[in-house]
């Protein structure tokens, strides 16, 4: 074990996996000799070769598309996309190419693409998109989303042997924010296994990326002052999805918060709560309620920002209600 | 086998006659005591008639639609207790077999089924309907289950907490009198739509079809409250020169009680804390002020009542229905409260008598629960006023030369000018205006 922020688990693990398969590379924006936008790969360059490393065109539909191209014949590329946003750049290579080429040639496609997803960094309305609704809806890619040192770690393993392309959403509010233990060495996550954070009777909450530690937050007032003890439910993937995790934790409960920091019209927890009222209806014992961002882009100003962006504050009053109902 | 009379109630003291507006059994249906046989309607209220002694409807002698005269037998019952002590008495009665033909109620397996409708119409979740089927807890049982969710309902810990009190003992076998008054909140919050045109049935009239053709037009019978309603108020018209005065008030303080003591309120009394009790304690202040305001006329004579018996308008399902707290100047706010919410919870579940709806001598109508911010309300025969108060909002008001947010309403004082003049009416109305302003914020209950 030892202690690292989210984005040193995260480069720990694309090392790890690097030395262990010579087929693993990197490819993106300022990656190598810059040491990337976050500085995810720094020393990568020095350590690993051009080859491995790629600074690319500032082409995103290029960089998608060249990585798809090698991983069709055997490479496991990991794309770097220096801001999530940047990503709708090479949506077209991601749906039709990433997405289909198994389907249509039996081809497996294993790449892995980082986006450096949301929020809370000031960033404004071109840096701080959730982007994960967008590719939600594409059959023939996976969706991960962790909110621990750990499990940055143990799913970018899991995605890098993966024989399907996965777009892994990293939460860059977490990379410097939080540290945790993480095991050393050979440490996967499995994708599609959901984490349950906190245990509790009352009400589920269930949650993935940066706002997990705000619910964690919320949680632990509701349980000091209202004596509500609230189950709160990582998602950790959400595509495929933990059903079973989801409805053991509704049906322990009987009342289901959803908590996303993306906007709540079309986002993931539409679906999450399609999928309680389909699956669970006769152990409900409140409405399903969804907690997100405001529809609007993520704005500049911090006073706008923090009123846009789910909180621990807005938890605890969503929680409140839930309760009293 | 012994029959039981189902005679046509007497509701009032006053009261000749009742229609019957429907059989809510059929013949060779099996009916429980109490269960809800029947409803009536008389020239002042339509009432739902409860079955006298538990058996099965085997005649029904006065149909739908017709009117007897009280104490006219309606209907037949033949009841099971007759039919054991038509049997020799055995030294051990073997268990009665239920018979073919029974409705399968008592007859059922105890096999999963859906819980009747809650009579209350309190809402209970997915949940906690689950949890009472797999407990045996019958809707009935169900509806006396003490909720502490919002709006009273039943969440999951209560029916927990219920469930296992139960299997400790503690709570006795339930009994339909142990069931609490459902809430008024819902219908306090939420009013009955004045559904003026499906209270009626749809009717076919020779003369009315030839010149309004189906079926482009519906023909609909106005009911016995409907009409009563249109006779009253073309009448109060008629003889009363109505004059309005309308006043505003700021309810600042009126709200800002209500919201601190809501919840403690709701939490011992079993019902929500509204703003009419509130206006009624206001409106008997000012009329033991001005006590000609409460009063009738006759010929050249002027009645004066030494009491007041306040009438609420409610609109309900069926129409405008006005019913009365009695001797208003008695009660002091808690009972004021409980009386309203009696009223209220009675008018929805058609227990009013029509001794509830009369005797009036001022009448409070509340047409701002729909949103209502200014009415010219009719007065209520023979009364000689009513007070409308519109719809509570925030407005940007003048305060010592200060531009402040208050929660201001505006109040309507209709009244027969033959003996309340501008005067008159204007005082009364600031006097009930100054009593909600200048309310005592320490007032407890």
């Amino acid at each position: 074990m030892s202690t690292l922020t989210y984005i040193e688990a995260l480069s720990k693990a694309m090392w790890e996996e690097m030395e262990r398969d010579p087929s693993v590379f990197l490819i993106g924006e300022d990656i190598g000799v810059y040491g990337g936008a976050f500085k995810a790969t720094k020393g990568f360059l020095q350590h690993f070769g051009e080859e491995r490393v790629i600074d690319s065109v500032l082409s995103e539909a290029a960089i998608i598309g060249a990585a798809a191209g090698a991983a069709v014949v055997g490479m496991r590329p990991i794309v770097e996309i220096q801001f999530a946003d940047f990503v709708s750049c090479g949506f077209n290579q991601i749906v039709t190419n990433c997405a289909k080429i198994h389907y249509r040639w039996n081809l497996p496609v294993p790449m892995v693409i980082r986006l450096p997803n949301g929020g809370y960094i000031r960033g404004g309305p071109y840096h701080s998109s959730s982007t994960e609704a967008w590719f939600h809806h594409f059959p023939g890619l996976k969706l991960v989303a962790p909110s621990t040192p750990a499990d940055a770690k143990g799913l970018m393993k899991a995605a890098v042997r993966d024989n399907n392309p996965v777009l892994f959403l990293e939460s860059k509010y977490l990379y410097r924010r939080i540290k945790g233990e993480v095991p050393e060495g050979e440490y996967v996550v499995p994708i599609g296994t959901a984490d349950v954070k906190r245990t509790g009777s009352d009400i589920a909450l269930i949650t993935y990326g940066s706002t997990v530690h705000f619910s964690l937050e919320a949680a632990q007032v509701l349980a000091q002052e209202d004596g509500v003890e609230v189950l709160v439910l990582d998602l950790r993937t959400l595509v495929p999805l933990d059903q079973d995790a989801i409805l053991d934790a509704v049906k322990a409960t009987g009342k289901a918060l959803i908590v996303h920091e993306d906007n709540v019209t079309g986002g993931i927890g539409g679906e999450i709560a399609a999928l309680i009222a389909d699956r669970a209806f006769p152990y409900l014992d409140a409405p399903i309620r969804r907690l997100g961002a405001l529809d609007v882009p993520v704005p500049f100003a911090p006073p706008l920002e923090d009123f846009v962006l789910p909180n621990t504050s807005k938890i605890v009053k969503a929680l409140r209600e839930l309760a009293a109902f | 086998m012994a029959r039981v009379e189902v005679v046509m109630p007497q509701m009032g003291e006053s009261i000749a006659e009742g229609t019957i507006i429907k059989w809510h059994k059929k013949i060779g249906d099996v009916v429980k005591k109490d269960e809800t046989l029947l409803e009536i309607s008389t020239d002042k209220v339509d009432s739902e008639i409860p079955s006298p002694a538990s058996g099965r409807l085997v005649e029904i002698v006065v149909q739908e639609q017709q009117t007897v005269p009280v104490r006219t037998v309606i209907a037949y019952l033949e009841t099971e207790a007759a039919a054991t002590v038509e049997q020799p008495a055995a030294p051990t009665p073997p268990p009665a077999q239920p018979r073919p033909t029974e409705a399968p109620a008592s007859a059922a397996p105890p096999v999963v089924k859906p819980l009747a409708a809650p009579a209350s119409g309190r809402f209970y979740s997915p949940l906690v309907l689950n949890i009472a089927r797999e407990e045996g807890i019958s809707m009935q049982e169900l509806e006396s289950v003490p909720g502490t969710g919002e709006g009273g309902r039943v969440s999951k810990k209560d029916i927990l907490a219920y469930v296992a009190a139960k299997k400790a003992g503690t709570i006795a076998a339930p009994t339909p009198a142990a069931a609490p008054a459902p809430s008024v909140a819902h219908a306090a919050k939420v009013p009955a739509p004045p559904s003026v045109l499906q209270a009626g049935k749809p009717v076919e009239v020779p003369e009315l079809r030839a010149k309004y053709p189906a079926p482009q037009h519906e023909i609909i019978q106005m009911s016995n409250v409907l009409q009563k309603m249109a006779e009253h108020m073309v009448k109060s018209v008629h003889t009363s020169p109505h004059v309005a005065a309308i006043h505003e008030v700021d309810m600042t303080r009126i709200v800002q009680h209500r919201q601190a003591n809501a919840a403690a309120f709701e939490a011992r009394e079993g019902f929500k804390l509204t703003y009419t009790p509130y206006i009624v304690q206001a409106v008997v202040k000012a009329i033991k002020k001005y006590p000609l305001i409460n009063t009738s006329i006759e010929g050249d004579k002027i009645i004066k009542k030494n009491y007041i018996n306040l009438g609420i308008a409610v609109a309900s399902e069926n129409g405008l229905i006005v019913p009365v707290i009695k001797n208003a100047e008695e009660k002091n706010f808690l009972g004021l409260a409980r009386a309203v919410n009696d009223l209220a919870v009675r008018t929805r579940t058609k227990k009013l008598t029509p001794d509830d709806i009369t005797g009036g001598t001022f009448t409070i109508s509340n047409y701002g629960v729909f949103g209502t911010l200014i009415g010219t309300p009719i007065i209520n025969q023979p009364q000689v006023a009513i007070l409308g108060t519109g719809a509570i909002k925030k407005r940007v008001v003048v305060v010592d030369d200060m531009i402040a947010i208050r929660s201001m309403a505006f109040f309507t004082m209709s009244f027969d000018h033959r003996i309340v003049d501008g005067a008159l009416g204007g005082m009364f109305l600031e006097e009930v205006v100054k009593e909600l302003e200048e309310f005592d914020p320490s007032m407890t209950f």
